[in-house]
């Protein structure tokens, strides 16, 4: 990881040393292919930074295990948890529990409004932070199941399967 | 077996046309091909007249199915999969179209009507291109064709087919109802169609008028970065290396106008009915239909260098092969399914993943390899660039503008990455600001070089000449900018003052690059409209970066939350920008007050309209903002909200609904607590406080109604809230017939639910005092101010008219110069 951060330095580095050379031999280095080269070697730089800053996606053990650090977390809601929301009071404010696959669980918080498919959603997304035993949600994507599959599933809503009367 | 109710014709005519269209395109390709291959010259015109013949075939199919397809959906042939799920008859006719495209197949059909299009205009005028042109399109159209085929070739089925009955499509494989004996293994019933009575319905959130002219823009195009691909093959291909720049650049232009204007009408479309409250999100399916634009713009920059100085044209060779390259892997990205959990509107994954991944290797795999067979071949300039020359300085800028692109679309691929090499990296925290913190640098650079390139010759520009045109222009952006510094602000600092600074500049150089142009319009081109279409245009460029600048920069969050419990918000934390308003009860936030006034229903649909009024504190403004929501729409249980805006020339407010009420929460289950008063006595409850002004007893009650022994109990209340709002309530008590009948008045703005349970002989009442959040009606919303968007929209079109006026002004040097030699 430390030799893919430092990689766009050493990569400037290079090509500045060699500049002189470039500069110099006219008829190997035009101006032009001397800006190209900087270009392209500052956008695989730009590029190698942006994996700097890229976030991670984990279980609720991996993200209690690096506090403060911003991940995204792969759970679900655990419904035999209660839901705090009220609008009225506070419509900046909701918390539930969030349970993984591995049965871990976590109390999430969210300082926005409550996604309305929170409750029916069968996967959550919740990129934030865990700090102070809770974990501090940004942004929550909630996964629900297609139309198409959950009327596939039940059998029951599907608008070809009403009880034929005989 | 026959079944009951079933419309089967259009479906077969279907499935003949489809196969039709394979066929005919796959003949058009040969044909073409072995057109542009002979050497001799009546073989040559033979192949090309048959080739002619086929294509036409082909378009005929196309169209075809198109309208068979429309049909069904027009119709309601529910007993069509396609017309089943994606349309009902509950929508409206404008929506039809819109559900056309919904699914996979529809906009595979709209992107092949674009190209057939296309094609016939190109049999028509390209002239000797004709031939290796065509192959190309109408490969493209053989591959197009695969895709709604819905054809098993040895288990693997090839494409997805529109046509597929819904008893065929596995939907009713889990639903006994429908089989005989209620058994899923034994056929379906005869009359099943009796229970099919409505289709499933489009996206509510793609009914939306965007979502019916978005797509046939935006495959326009996509369709047309062919052309100008094409041309370049053609050029490799008959070693005529430089000659097809002059046939293509108005395909280029017509391209670059019309796919820029299609991804601004998503923009808008998102600005209109999505909620993440903005028009660009950097979300994958958006930059996948940005960055092949970008290129296509380097590659129509470096056309023209090459067209005035000979540099270049290499460049514009990798430049137009990696545009049409990037719509088929933009076509990958949004179709796969790969996106997954990084992209909210990507197309459902329909398996045909093998097939995408063909569709693009099989273009771009060897048109890389073709061009880098032939590249020691294509002719280029070998003395250098002269730094004072246009093309020098116009080179960079299409570099710049080339690798911003790439930038862009590798940080959108992430998730390929992570298929490919098997890793989990995630987006960073902040994504937008991932691409905002480097594409802000990108629009210094170019904003600045398209203001000053112009004022540059080709070859070389005398010092002098240069310095005496640009002054004016330079004065009057200094002047402008001075101003913006003095009147104007860029507010947003929450990435620190050096990420402000930037945008600062960025906003001089944007100013700059539309006073350069205007001017260069009268000082370089003595106002002549025909010959300043690239001035246009780039006087537009500039606007769209002054409007993207300012309004996402200073977009104001209206709603901060100023009432209410304050949650603890850690440094740096979003602000609360839910806004909570009970209805009839006016909130303050900052600017703004205002009052939800109540809602209303679409007469068909599950659609809520809010009604919000907004009064400015400075009594200037009032308006009243309709955000509508749809409520547990056809199996999308919760909300699916779309905004409403606003516009004033300078500004638009933007509001929309985050949360209602959940009608299961809203059950009462508080119970009235008694009080015992007198005449003048009063009462507290948690808002305020009421008094018992009276107590009266009616005695002339109609006796058909209450029976002789009937009375009825007044009493006038008056309650007093701390909000300082005063309401008069009469509660009643009645005997009819011998049972007593309470009604219970609600107040509520209070929360306030009262009931006379008792009349006492001692003169005293039982007054029943309940306070539920369950009768409360009210909406939860954010709503922003965007500042000069209009900026934005505006600088697209005029943008895309310059574009226009330039291919109109290149179409006619073309034929000028045809008939002269």
């Amino acid at each position: 990881m430390i030799i893919v951060s430092y990689y766009p330095i050493f990569l400037i580095a290079s090509l500045t040393e060699f500049w002189p050379t470039f500069v110099l031999q006219k008829k190997f280095m035009k101006k032009i292919h001397i800006i190209l080269l900087v270009l392209i070697a500052g956008s695989i730089g730009v590029l190698l930074t942006f994996l700097k800053t890229a976030s991670t996606y984990d279980t609720i053990d991996t993200a209690i295990a690096k506090p403060g650090k911003f991940v995204h977390l792969m759970a679900k809601l655990d419904k035999s948890q209660p839901i705090e929301y009220d609008a009225v009071n506070n419509p900046n404010y909701l918390s539930f529990t969030a349970i993984d696959t591995l049965g871990k669980s976590v109390k999430v918080v969210y300082h926005n409004a409550k996604p309305d498919n929170l409750e029916i959603s069968e996967k959550l997304v919740l990129k934030g932070k865990y700090n102070n035993g809770q974990f501090e949600c940004k942004d929550i994507q909630t996964k629900c199941p297609s139309k198409y599959k959950e009327e596939q599933a039940k059998g029951g809503t599907h608008p070809g399967n009403v009880p034929a009367k005989k | 077996m026959d079944y009951i109710g079933e419309n089967l014709l259009p479906g077969q005519l279907g499935h003949f046309f489809i196969v039709l269209s394979l066929v005919a395109s796959l003949l058009a390709t040969v044909t073409y091909f072995l057109a542009a291959q002979s050497k001799n010259e009546t073989d040559s015109i033979a192949w090309k007249k048959l080739a002619r013949y086929a294509f036409i075939v082909e378009v005929i199919s196309v169209f075809s199915i198109f309208g068979i397809l429309f049909y069904i959906i027009h119709n309601h042939l529910f007993e069509y999969h396609y017309a089943w799920k994606h349309s009902s008859r509950s929508l409206e006719f404008k929506y039809l179209l819109a559900c056309f495209w919904e699914g996979q197949e529809g906009s595979f059909l709209l992107w092949s009507a674009c190209h057939s299009i296309l094609g016939v205009i190109l049999i028509k005028r390209s002239g000797k291109w004709e031939a290796p042109v065509m192959t190309i399109v109408s490969f493209a159209q053989f591959a197009l064709a695969t895709m709604v085929a819905g054809i098993y070739i040895f288990g693997w089925k090839m494409g997805s087919n529109p046509f597929i009955l819904l008893r065929d499509s596995g939907v009713f494989d889990n639903a006994p109802g429908l089989h005989i004996n209620f058994d899923v293994n034994q056929p379906l019933r005869p009359d099943y169609m009796q229970s099919v009575k409505d289709g499933n319905d489009l996206n509510p959130l793609l009914q939306n008028y965007w979502m019916v002219i978005h797509p046939p823009v935006l495959f326009m195009g996509f369709a047309s970065t062919i052309v100008p691909f094409a041309f370049a093959m053609a050029g490799l291909w008959k070693k005529q290396f430089g000659e097809w720049t002059k046939p293509a650049l108005p395909w280029a232009l017509f391209s670059a106008a019309v796919l820029g204007v299609g991804i601004m009408m998503g923009g808008m479309w998102a600005y209109e009915s999505l909620t993440f409250g903005g028009y660009w999100a950097w979300d994958p399916v958006e930059n996948a239909s940005l960055v092949p634009w970008m290129i296509l713009v380097s590659g129509i920059h470096t056309l023209l260098i090459y067209r005035h100085s000979g540099h270049s044209l290499r460049a514009t060779y990798l430049f137009f092969i990696l545009a049409f390259g990037f719509i088929l892997y933009s076509t990958f990205l949004t179709r796969s399914g790969i996106l997954g959990e990084s992209s909210v509107h990507a197309f459902t994954d329909l398996g045909m993943n093998f097939q995408l991944l063909t569709f693009l290797l099989i273009f771009v795999l060897p048109s890389l390899a073709f061009f880098f067979y032939r590249y020691n071949q294509i002719p280029s300039v070998q003395k250098e660039e002269n730094t004072s020359s246009r093309e020098f300085w116009m080179f960079i800028g299409a570099l710049v503008f080339f690798l911003s692109a790439i930038v862009i679309i590798g940080k959108t691929s992430l998730p390929v990455f992570n298929k490919i090499l098997g890793t989990k990296i995630a987006p960073p925290e902040d994504a937008e600001f991932a691409y905002n913190s480097i594409q802000v640098y990108v629009a210094i650079i170019v904003a600045a070089l398209t203001a000053i390139s112009q004022y540059l010759k080709y070859k070389d520009t005398p010092g002098q000449y240069f310095w005496k045109k640009i002054l004016i222009p330079t004065i009057i952006a200094a002047v402008l900018s001075l101003l913006f510094f003095l009147f104007g602000e860029i507010n947003y600092n929450k990435k620190g003052p050096i990420f402000q600074g930037s945008i600062w500049l960025a906003v001089v150089c944007s100013i700059y690059t539309i006073a350069a142009n205007a001017g260069y319009i009268w000082l370089g081109l003595k106002g002549s409209l025909k010959l300043s279409g690239g001035s246009i245009a780039h006087v537009g460029f500039g606007m769209v970066l002054l409007g993207i600048l300012i309004s996402s920069s200073n977009k104001e969050v209206l709603s901060n939350n100023i009432g209410g419990i304050p949650a603890p918000l850690a440094e740096g934390e979003d602000p609360r920008e839910n806004l909570t308003l009970v209805k009839d009860m006016t909130a303050n936030m900052g600017r703004y007050s205002l009052t939800y006034e109540g809602d209303s229903a679409h007469p068909k649909k599950q659609l809520w309209f809010y009604k919000v009024r907004f009064r400015s504190n400075d009594g200037k403004e009032e308006f009243v903002l309709m955000p509508n929501a749809f409520v547990n729409y056809k199996g999308n249980e919760g909300l699916m909200a779309n905004p409403d805006a606003k516009h004033y020339w300078d500004h638009d407010v933007f509001t929309y609904i985050t949360s209602i009420p959940n009608p299961e929460n809203a059950k009462d289950t508080t119970s009235f607590k008694p009080y015992t008063r007198k005449q003048g006595d009063s009462l507290f409850y948690s808002k305020g406080f009421i008094i018992v002004q009276d107590i009266k007893q009616k005695d002339s009650v109609p006796q058909e109604l209450f029976g002789s022994q009937g009375m009825l109990y007044e009493v006038p209340l008056k309650i007093y809230s701390k909000s300082g709002s005063v309401f008069s309530v009469t509660s009643r008590l009645a005997n009819a017939k011998g049972e007593w009948f309470a009604i219970p008045d609600t107040i509520t703005s209070e929360s306030l639910i009262l009931q006379l349970q008792k009349v006492n002989p001692d003169k005293s009442i039982e007054l029943g005092v309940k306070e539920s959040n369950a009768i409360m009606k009210y909406v939860t919303l954010k709503a922003y101010r965007f500042p000069l968007i209009k900026l934005l929209w505006y600088g697209v079109w005029i943008t895309a008219i310059g574009i226009i006026i330039s291919m109109v002004r290149r179409i006619r040097l073309n034929r000028a110069g045809r008939t002269g030699s």
